[in-house]
């Protein structure tokens, strides 16, 4: 039982990692109706970005804010670069599109700070948080930040008037377009929000899974796997995906399948998703109408 | 004319330029595939380094493990991929567009881990993997185990690409483009499109498993990181550079994923990957029909009459 307990809690902690990625998804995928496979790998770059600027001398905090606004900036600037100019295209260019990127990443990571894994401080020292039973200082610290992450995002989705906006040009953007919302600007934003939270994800990842250019593509999918069992329209359902798959990936992995077939847990879960239930938990189904 | 050219190729080029373009040869046969699956039939896949690692593991199984002759390898491989293709083919039927895209992405990234699992090591070797034996020259022809290789490799792709204009040209090859550019009126045409998808995937993850099965002769080792996930990435830089529903392009693709990477290697280790994905964004925005496409425009524009 203790065991046990131990490792639904760990999965809940890796859990609000997938989360956070399932709904920086989420988030494009309902501006855009678009899948970004290059997500992890923006958040891998924008980790790396902060490594450096901690390396350079700054404080841990510092270098996480200067990180947050670099991301923000990189986001809106693929949008209105690259993806703007293709988006009315075939899905096909799309798909094409986002893999280029997710390969460009990768490769100009590995080209700049080589492959050999880094390691990545953790900002919780154990005075302020002391490990309990259960978790490490850095697994309870990087839960809270999510939390935090999340309910801003959803204060700034709920009660402001730019969130409302940026909810309006999801929605309906001819409408929104009528009543004066900069519905372009808007989608720009919501890639900047998105790439902030791969970014906040990669950075607190990084303590528990080294840096190095390669280490997203796992979480990708775990991300893939939460927004799809959440429902890839609904936000909160992919954060609750995406727990729940930390979950399950921690409690087959130590009792069932052991931890070298973890990542078809994914696979699995994200078939096995889209074939018996596409609409996810709690996600809208969608009728064709032909 | 060009197929006596290609034969006569390796009588004058080193063994290890032979082995490169066998190694174009397999490429070849495997972005046909997948551009019957992608180019022609509008279902995108991901994941086709999966199914080149099924029909490379096949050949290097039956050669290691049971003794078999090295030609039955090439049916074999692509018969196993068939059937792989066509039962993945079954769930993904209700997929469309971006989730397919998804599904053969996680299919991709899990790929290696499946091929190491310890429960089927004692057939795939594990992380080590199988070292397999390059097949002499028959008939004590005087010729070395890479030429001969290349020659078979030659005569297997023109097979492949006949059987592959084949099913393109005719009404198979209507249907599946109808099922890409109107599903809804294809149904309503009397066109099976359940059927013809999920064959279509079968159809593709065979040539596929050929190709796969020809390069694990060539390179005499097949290993789980050498299916990662990359491979899949460069069959889809294959057929976007070769150029899209296009049988020719697979050939120019092929070309451009064996050479261009080894030129761009003497830059730096990576920058093979940011040449990848320059091109694919470049093609996508500049030339969306690729190299065929685009000579086949040069082709046009210059036999116009004036």
């Amino acid at each position: 039982m203790e065991t046990f307990m131990h490792q639904v809690l760990s999965g809940l902690a890796t859990g609000g990692i997938y989360a956070s990625i399932a709904l920086a998804l989420v988030m494009i995928y309902q501006a855009t109706h678009l899948v970004n496979f290059a997500q992890g790998e923006m958040a891998m770059f924008s980790t790396y970005i902060a490594w450096s600027l901690i390396e350079s001398g700054l404080p841990y905090w510092g270098a996480f804010a200067a990180t947050v606004v670099i991301s923000f900036v990189m986001g809106v600037a693929i949008e209105r670069a690259i993806i703007r100019p293709i988006g009315s295209r075939s899905e096909l260019a799309v798909v094409v599109v986002f893999i280029a990127l997710l390969v460009i990443f990768n490769s100009v990571a590995g080209w700049i700070w080589t492959y050999s894994l880094k390691t990545f401080p953790t900002p919780f020292s154990a005075a302020v948080i002391p490990s309990s039973k259960y978790l490490s200082t850095h697994e309870i610290g990087a839960m809270l930040i999510t939390l935090v992450e999340l309910a801003a995002l959803y204060g700034f989705f709920r009660y402001t008037s730019l969130g409302l906006a940026m909810r309006a040009a999801a929605l309906n953007p001819v409408s929104s377009r009528l009543v004066g919302i900069k519905v372009g600007w808007m989608l720009a934003l919501g890639w900047g929000l998105a790439a902030v939270i791969g970014a906040v994800a990669g950075m607190m990842v990084a303590h528990v899974v080294y840096l190095d250019p390669n280490m997203m593509a796992g979480i990708l999918l775990y991300g893939f796997a939460g927004a799809l069992l959440g429902g890839i329209d609904n936000p909160g359902g992919a954060v609750v995906g995406g727990f729940i798959v930390g979950v399950v990936e921690n409690v087959l992995g130590a009792y069932v399948i052991g931890t070298d077939l973890k990542l078809s847990v994914a696979l699995v879960l994200i078939i096995g998703v889209l074939t018996l239930k596409p609409s996810g938990l709690f996600g809208k189904t969608i009728v064709t109408r032909v | 004319m060009l197929l006596i050219a290609a034969s006569a190729l390796p009588f004058f080029i080193s063994d290890y330029r032979t082995f490169q373009f066998t190694l174009v040869i397999s490429y070849a046969i495997t972005l046909l595939g997948l551009n019957i699956l992608t180019g022609y039939n509008g279902q995108i896949s991901l994941g086709h380094g999966a199914f080149f690692a099924i029909g490379a593991y096949t050949a290097a199984i039956m050669m290691d493990r049971w003794d078999l002759p090295y030609w039955s390898t090439i049916p074999a491989a692509g018969l196993t991929c068939l059937i792989a293709g066509f039962l993945f083919g079954l769930p993904a039927l209700r997929l469309e567009g971006l989730y397919l895209a998804l599904a053969t992405f996680a299919l991709a990234v899990a790929t290696p881990q499946i091929l190491k699992y310890k429960g089927i090591e004692h057939w795939t070797g594990g992380v080590q993997g199988i070292v397999i034996v390059k097949p002499p020259a028959p008939f004590s022809l005087p010729i070395s185990p890479d030429k001969w290789l290349y020659l078979f490799s030659l005569a297997t792709a023109v097979v492949m690409f006949l059987l592959g204009i084949g099913i393109l040209r005719g009404r198979v090859g209507r249907a599946l483009i109808a099922i890409r550019d109107h599903p809804t009126a294809a149904a309503a045409m009397g066109v099976n499109t359940a059927l013809y998808k999920s064959l279509t995937f079968g159809v593709s993850a065979l040539f596929t498993g050929v190709g796969g099965a020809l390069s694990a002769l060539a390179i005499q080792f097949v290993a789980p990181d050498s299916f990662g996930f990359f491979v899949s990435i460069s069959f889809l830089v294959g057929i976007v550079v070769g150029g899209l529903a296009s049988v020719s392009g697979a050939v120019y693709g092929a070309l451009f994923i064996q050479f261009v990477p080894n030129v761009a290697d003497h830059l730096s280790k990576s920058a093979p990957w940011a040449v990848y994905g320059v091109f694919l964004i470049a093609f996508m925005y500049l030339m969306p029909t690729g190299v065929a496409g685009a000579l086949r425009m040069i082709w046009a524009r210059l036999s116009r009459p004036r």
